[in-house]
Order: structure tokens, then C-alpha cells, then sequence
């Protein structure tokens, strides 16, 4: 209990992964706790084929990899931890499990990702895994011939829309706004597919059925008027929000829950560093995450050698 | 024939996951894919291998013809998520779950059902 890590890595995505292979490379004695699955987001991805070095590859394959590498060079990993407490403006930082262990370290660096949002409406634990999905990938084909709603405007929910027609005999795209965020050419798939309908400027309000999804409540936000749809499944993408929650009060975090960072991936707090999908940025790829992940690590170690 | 890619035994026929759940008083198995609803799953499974010496931990191919047994079981009816992980005692489904679950909710299952 009374050791001191050089560096704590909160989170296993490719930001967390990429600090370890760095800050371990570097001889610095290195922790990676996480609260989810090693690989963060990069398991979500089915294939990733724009990751500069390799044609293709598995999201889980590369996370095993780096995985690998991290340990390889010396890392301690413990994955699906939960942590109850933070001290993260002492000296020494340090983090307390629920089952009460307690870890140590100089510097730290955040990297708890991201998780896909969910609507918070009524219906939502009933029914997940019982028609509603946040992973066409992973649970189209249980939906063949049936109806479906895609709630979402982005790019993820069009794309993902023209996919589950490969599949569903029909599909409802449900959007807050009067336009879609997603680029033109996602829009246009979706316009021009003839299995696709449109319901904009209108949000779920409820999850409805008996032992499985049988139908939903939308709301039209301009007339306030509510009506039910029958469906079958209900696939949400609405973005992603980063896990920062935990930390409100021990570190700056902007009104959309980032973490504001400077070029050195530096927080308000000396030697809490943070990287990845949590930092206030626009662009959230892989190849950004190992960006963060890597300058986080440098700045750390450079923390941890000069106390700067 | 392999479908998975995990740290988990995989099972690959009906005979043999019959074979273990009558030789073994727990058993808990995640019915999968290699996709993001899953892995989790598995990764959880290795994890609490040590801590749970009292349960045996496999996995199984959901796209492998021989889990038509545990997709096909009344106590999965209904479920459209994956994967589907099974907690046997004595033979018998104690429990069966859809979709993602996390830490918590395998180790409640384990503790409720496979004690």
C-alpha cells in the first residue's frame, strides 16, 4: 500500500494505452487503472482502416495490441476497477477503490473516454438488449423484416440508418432539429433510400412494451403534440459524452463536460494531466486519442524529472 | 472450430457444454461475438476467473451452428442484444442475461445465482 507509482493512468482507451507505452518506455514505474473494457471506444469500431501504418484492423485487435506493448514495456494494468475516491491535488495523488485499496502515484493523467449518450427516458433499463441498441454491428440481424427508429442526426445515425436497411423491412430516422448534422452525402444515402422515413424536430419521451420493445412516445417539439409509433427496435445515436462526471470539483471541466487542456495536455492542477476523448477538442479519432496520449506521457515524464 | 479470439475456453459443441454443466455445480457462459457489446463481457470473465475458483468461465460462438442451444433456450426468449451469458447451477439455468453487462451486475449474478 505504500507504494508510490511514478505515473496513475486513469482509463484503457488509446489515449490511456498509448500514456502507458510511453511513460513505461521511459523507465517511469506505470499504473493504468480503468472502469470499463481495455480499449475503450476503439472496441466499438469494427474495423478501423484510416489508422496510418495499417490497412485494416479489428477495433479490439488494435486495442490488443497496444494493450500488449503497454504491459511489454512494463505497465500495471488493472481493468474493470471501481473507484470510490480522488486526491488529486496533494503531492502525491491518489485514487481508492471500492473495495478499498488504495493507489499512488507523482503525476496522473486522465483518459476516461467517452461513453454513447443515451436518452434518460422512461423505459430505457426495461428494455435494453430487448429492442433497444447502441450497436447496429452488433444487433442488426435480430431485427430482419421487422420496423425500426433511428434516433440521431449525425453522421454515426444516417450511416448507421442506410446499414439497418440491409436488414429491417423499414426505417424511422427521429431528429431534434429541422436539419441533419451529418455530411451531405450521408444525408443524401438516406434521403434517396426508400426504406427510410423522416420524423424531424421531435424527441422519444418513452420506451413502451411488454416483454419486449413494441412501440414509442415522440414528442413534436414545436407543436408540443404527442404521438406513438409502433416499433420493434430502437437504435440511438446521438453522440458521445465524456466520462468526466467523477471529477467535477477536483478539476476544471468546460460547460460540456471536457476537460480543458493546454498544448502539453496540462489541467488546472499541477502533475494531473489529461488525453483523449475527455479533453475539450473537436475532432475525436483513434489517431488524435494517441496524439493526446503521447504528449500527456512526455509532459509527464517531463513533470516528474523537473517538477514542471 | 474457433469463433472467438479470447482468453476464455471456448466451447465448441452442444455435447460438450452439456458434458460441462453436468460435471460442474457453476457455470457461466457468454454466448458472443468479437464485438463491442461482448468483449467487455469477456474481458470481465477473465478478470474474476481467479476471485470465482467456485464457477467455471467459458465462451461460445453465437454465429457457431452448436449455440443453438443457448440461443434457442426459453430463458433467452426475447433477447435481441448480445451476447447471451448463461449462469448454470447443478445442470439447470440459474440465470440468462442480453446484451452488455457490467462489473457489478456479472458479479451480483454470480453471487445471487452460482453462490
Amino acid at each position: 500500500m505504500d507504494k508510490i507509482f511514478d505515473v496513475m493512468i486513469l482509463g484503457a482507451g488509446a489515449a490511456g494505452l498509448t500514456a502507458g507505452i510511453y511513460t513505461s518506455r521511459g523507465k517511469l514505474d506505470t499504473l493504468i487503472l480503468s472502469e470499463g473494457v481495455t480499449g475503450g471506444q476503439m472496441v466499438l469500431t469494427n474495423e478501423i482502416a484510416n489508422y496510418p501504418g495499417v490497412e485494416t484492423i479489428k477495433g479490439y485487435e488494435l486495442s490488443a495490441i497496444m494493450k500488449r506493448q503497454a504491459k511489454n514495456f512494463g505497465c500495471t494494468m488493472k481493468a474493470n476497477v471501481k473507484i470510490s475516491k480522488y486526491r488529486l491535488s496533494d503531492e502525491v495523488k491518489s485514487v481508492e477503490l471500492e473495495d478499498g485499496r488504495v493507489f499512488r502515484a507523482k503525476a496522473v493523467i486522465l483518459a476516461p473516454g467517452g461513453r454513447p449518450r443515451s436518452l434518460d427516458i422512461p423505459g430505457e433499463k426495461e428494455f435494453e438488449g430487448r429492442g433497444i441498441s447502441y450497436c447496429a454491428t452488433c444487433d442488426a440481424d435480430f431485427f430482419r423484416d421487422k420496423r425500426l427508429v433511428v434516433v440521431g442526426g449525425g453522421n454515426s445515425a444516417l450511416e448507421e440508418a442506410v446499414t439497418l436497411t440491409h436488414f429491417a423491412s423499414h426505417v424511422t430516422i427521429v431528429h431534434q432539429f429541422d436539419h441533419f448534422q451529418a455530411f451531405a452525402h450521408a444525408v443524401e444515402e438516406a434521403e434517396k433510400n426508400p426504406k427510410i422515413s423522416f420524423i424531424m424536430e421531435s424527441e422519444l419521451r418513452a420506451y413502451i412494451g411488454g416483454e419486449q420493445l413494441e412501440k414509442v412516445r415522440i414528442e413534436n417539439l414545436k407543436t408540443g403534440e404527442m404521438r406513438e409509433l409502433d416499433t420493434d427496435g430502437v437504435f440511438v445515436f446521438i453522440g458521445y459524452q465524456p466520462n468526466t462526471e467523477a471529477f467535477n470539483g477536483l478539476v476544471e471541466i468546460n460547460e460540456r463536460g471536457e476537460f480543458p487542456v493546454d498544448q502539453a495536455m496540462k489541467t488546472n492542477i499541477p502533475g494531473v494531466f489529461a488525453a483523449g476523448d475527455c479533453i475539450a477538442k473537436r475532432y475525436r479519432q483513434v489517431t488524435t486519442s494517441v496524439s493526446d496520449g503521447t504528449i500527456a506521457a512526455l509532459s509527464a515524464i517531463e513533470y516528474i524529472r523537473t517538477g514542471k | 472450430m474457433n469463433y472467438l479470439r479470447t482468453n476464455i475456453q471456448e466451447i465448441e459443441t452442444a455435447d460438450e457444454l452439456q458434458k460441462i454443466i453436468n460435471e460442474n455445480e457453476n457455470v457461466m457462459v457468454c454466448c458472443g461475438r468479437m464485438g463491442p457489446m461482448c468483449i467487455p463481457v469477456y474481458e470481465i470473465m477473465e478478470e474474476l476467473e481467479e476471485e470465482y475458483e467456485n464457477v467455471k468461465f467459458y465462451s461460445m460462438g453465437f454465429d457457431n451452428p452448436e449455440s443453438v442451444v443457448i440461443r434457442s433456450a426459453p430463458e433467452c426468449r426475447g433477447f435481441m442484444g448480445l451476447p447471451f451469458t448463461m449462469y448454470y447451477k447443478n445442470g439447470q439455468v440459474a440465470k440468462a442475461t442480453t446484451s452488455i453487462q457490467n462489473m457489478t451486475q456479472v458479479k451480483e449474478n454470480l453471487d445471487n445465482h452460482l453462490a
